[in-house]
């Protein structure tokens, strides 16, 4: 019988996905992100690669990784969009970096954490790309609106809860 | 040394990702601009990759979403669809006639435009395209159509719908799929005129999503609620097409002393279902244009012939309405020498009356039978006259009427007035 040892809580709780899920998963994402606010144009409000990203990064325990799949999601976004690309990717790569960063330290696993760290991550989103937009950008006319900036931020992270439950099932059991 | 960078390795990747998309983002908005190409080679190669991974799936679910649709809107959902069909005729015919109103001054319109050599162009042909996508993100408004470079689009081509403008193409993919800069996107511009008060500006879009007017000092003649047409000044859409209507004026508070004029855009642009791109426009009218210009304008001149063949119609039935009035109320306009035989003549059941002559008829006094120094032509003339004399002479009235000639001694004999 093999004997596990664990040494620390980063050890512990670091899972990893099948190559499959790590590729599908976000392309979904953003695939949803895309389609759904032409038939519900109020959809727009969602971040559903945010979300993933944030996901990735708290289930992998790994700054390195976290930082990589929120620059490789960003830049995905920006793609699609009429935006320099890079801007959704340098606000990704931070919060994937943080968000592991946080994973590491507290347990992520509890539904009052998921909620509280996924309304934050949504506002420091909102913040990396005013300051993106407005200072590298130099797009004077970005503006903020920070009533809706919280109304999204609670949205997604009521909407984060389910995705989270789901996205458990798709962590690799060793 | 090596345990330091193994330390700080995370912070170190975070940095150098964070660095090399900065030094990306810096290539990008510092980069010459290249005619027809809003993007460098690179940029538009990562964008194809990734529209070419994304779009056959946002194909494939738009097309059973058209399926589903088509299947309920055409073969279940059809309640109403006779009296909408009944209503559609009824408008059909309606703007026939408004056609018809119209065309005679839009042939003058060209007629004029032609001799002050004005320089005009009009939308020749178009492509219809279906929205497949957005872009997923509320701060970049762009949407992509299921038509691409091998359907002839172009960059900065217009796409508008039948309510107004929508925006302009973007980029053209290869895969039958192209991109569209909305006009509410913060990096969208077009050439607009206020069309009540023919004030040019400059609309564009804003990060919140509004489409606004932002380069205009205030002005008390502009109005909530006027229409706001395209000058045709950007080169990109043909003038004269709906913008929107003006929502709200407002003082700019980052550009004084300007004022901040909100629109609400024409076109529906949060639920686009189909577009059409502008691909060729012309300085002459289309044929079919100028067709359906031709018919409106015969159809113009047949109302017009009808009014005019009425109008006559009505004024000759008033005018003999009124000559038999004065003709019943005065006795003496009847002509003793074309006495109207047949106007006392019972009509037979279906017949009409006969027209009277109404012109010639002058009305004659008839004779005097007992003449008086007060009859016409019993004064002598003016020279016969002596001043301060008495005038004692009587002069037998002139009679219109036929008399029986008298004779010298019976005149004398007629009783002499006392004056």
């Amino acid at each position: 019988m093999a004997i596990h040892s664990y040494t620390s809580r980063r050890e512990l709780e670091q899972h990893s996905f099948p190559p499959a899920v790590t590729i599908l998963v976000p392309l979904v994402a953003i695939l949803f992100q895309a389609l759904l606010p032409r038939p519900f144009p109020r959809l727009s409000i969602l971040e559903l690669p945010l979300i993933v990203t944030v996901f990735f990064a708290v289930s992998r325990r790994s700054p390195i990784a976290g930082t990589v799949t929120g620059a490789v999601i960003g830049l995905l976004q920006d793609a699609l969009t009429g935006q320099p690309i890079g801007v959704n990717g340098m606000a990704k790569s931070v919060i994937g970096y943080i968000a592991a960063s946080i994973g590491i330290q507290i347990d992520v696993e509890n539904l009052t954490t998921r909620l509280l760290i996924n309304f934050g991550f949504c506002l420091l989103n909102s913040v990396l790309l005013f300051l993106i937009n407005r200072r590298l950008l130099g797009l004077p006319d970005f503006h903020i609106l920070w009533m809706h900036e919280l109304i999204r931020a609670a949205i997604n992270a009521v909407v984060a809860l389910p995705i989270f439950m789901l996205l458990d099932y798709t962590k690799r059991r060793e | 040394m090596e345990s330091f960078f193994v330390r700080f390795k995370n912070v170190f990747a975070l940095v150098a990702i964070l660095l090399a998309q900065t030094i990306a983002l810096a290539i990008q908005v510092r980069r010459p601009i290249e005619s027809g190409a809003p993007d460098s080679h690179n940029v538009t190669l990562m964008r194809y990759w990734v529209v070419a991974t994304v779009t056959p799936l946002e194909r494939f679910f738009h097309g059973i979403g058209s399926h589903v649709r088509g299947g309920w809107s055409n073969y279940i959902d059809l309640r109403h669809t006779r009296q909408q069909n009944d209503d559609l005729k009824l408008q059909i015919a309606r703007l026939r006639l408004e056609q018809a109103a119209l065309a005679e001054d839009a042939m003058q319109g060209h007629r004029l435009q032609a001799l002050l050599d004005f320089k005009q162009h009009y939308v020749t042909s178009t492509v219809a395209a279906q929205v497949i996508g957005t872009s997923g993100s509320d701060l970049s408004h762009v949407i992509y159509i299921d038509k691409g470079a091998r359907d002839g689009l172009k960059p900065d081509m217009a796409v508008i719908t039948p309510d107004g403008i929508v925006g302009k193409i973007r980029d053209v993919f290869p895969n039958n799929t192209a991109q569209v800069l909305l006009i509410s996107d913060q990096t969208s511009g077009a050439g607009v005129l206020l069309a009540t008060t023919r004030i040019r500006a400059i609309l564009h879009g804003s990060s919140t999503g509004r489409v606004q007017i932002s380069n205009l000092t205030p002005d008390d003649r502009i109005k909530p609620g006027e229409a706001v047409l395209t000058s045709g000044g950007d080169q990109i859409y043909p003038r004269g097409l709906p913008v929107g209507t003006i929502e709200s004026i407002a003082p700019d508070p980052d550009h004084q002393p300007y004022t901040l004029i909100t629109l609400r855009p024409a076109a529906k642009l949060n639920q686009l279902e189909e577009v059409l791109v502008i691909t060729g426009t012309e300085p002459v009218l289309p044929p079919q244009a100028q067709k359906d210009l031709a018919a409106g304008a015969a159809t113009a001149q047949a109302q017009a012939a009808a009014k005019a063949e009425a109008d006559e119609a009505a004024a000759e039935a008033a005018a003999r309405s009124a000559a038999q009035i004065v003709a019943d109320r005065l006795p003496s306009m009847h002509d003793p020498e074309h006495p109207d035989t047949n106007a006392d003549a019972p009509l037979k059941p279906g017949e009409t009356p006969a027209p009277k002559p109404v012109v010639g008829v002058v009305p004659h006094p008839l004779p005097t039978l007992h003449p008086d120094r007060y009859t016409q032509g019993s004064t002598p003339p003016a020279a016969d006259l002596t001043p301060g004399g008495r005038n004692s002479t009587v002069v037998p009235p002139a009679t219109t009427a036929p008399r029986e000639p008298e004779t010298p001694k019976n005149q004398q004999d007629q009783p002499q007035p006392n004056n």
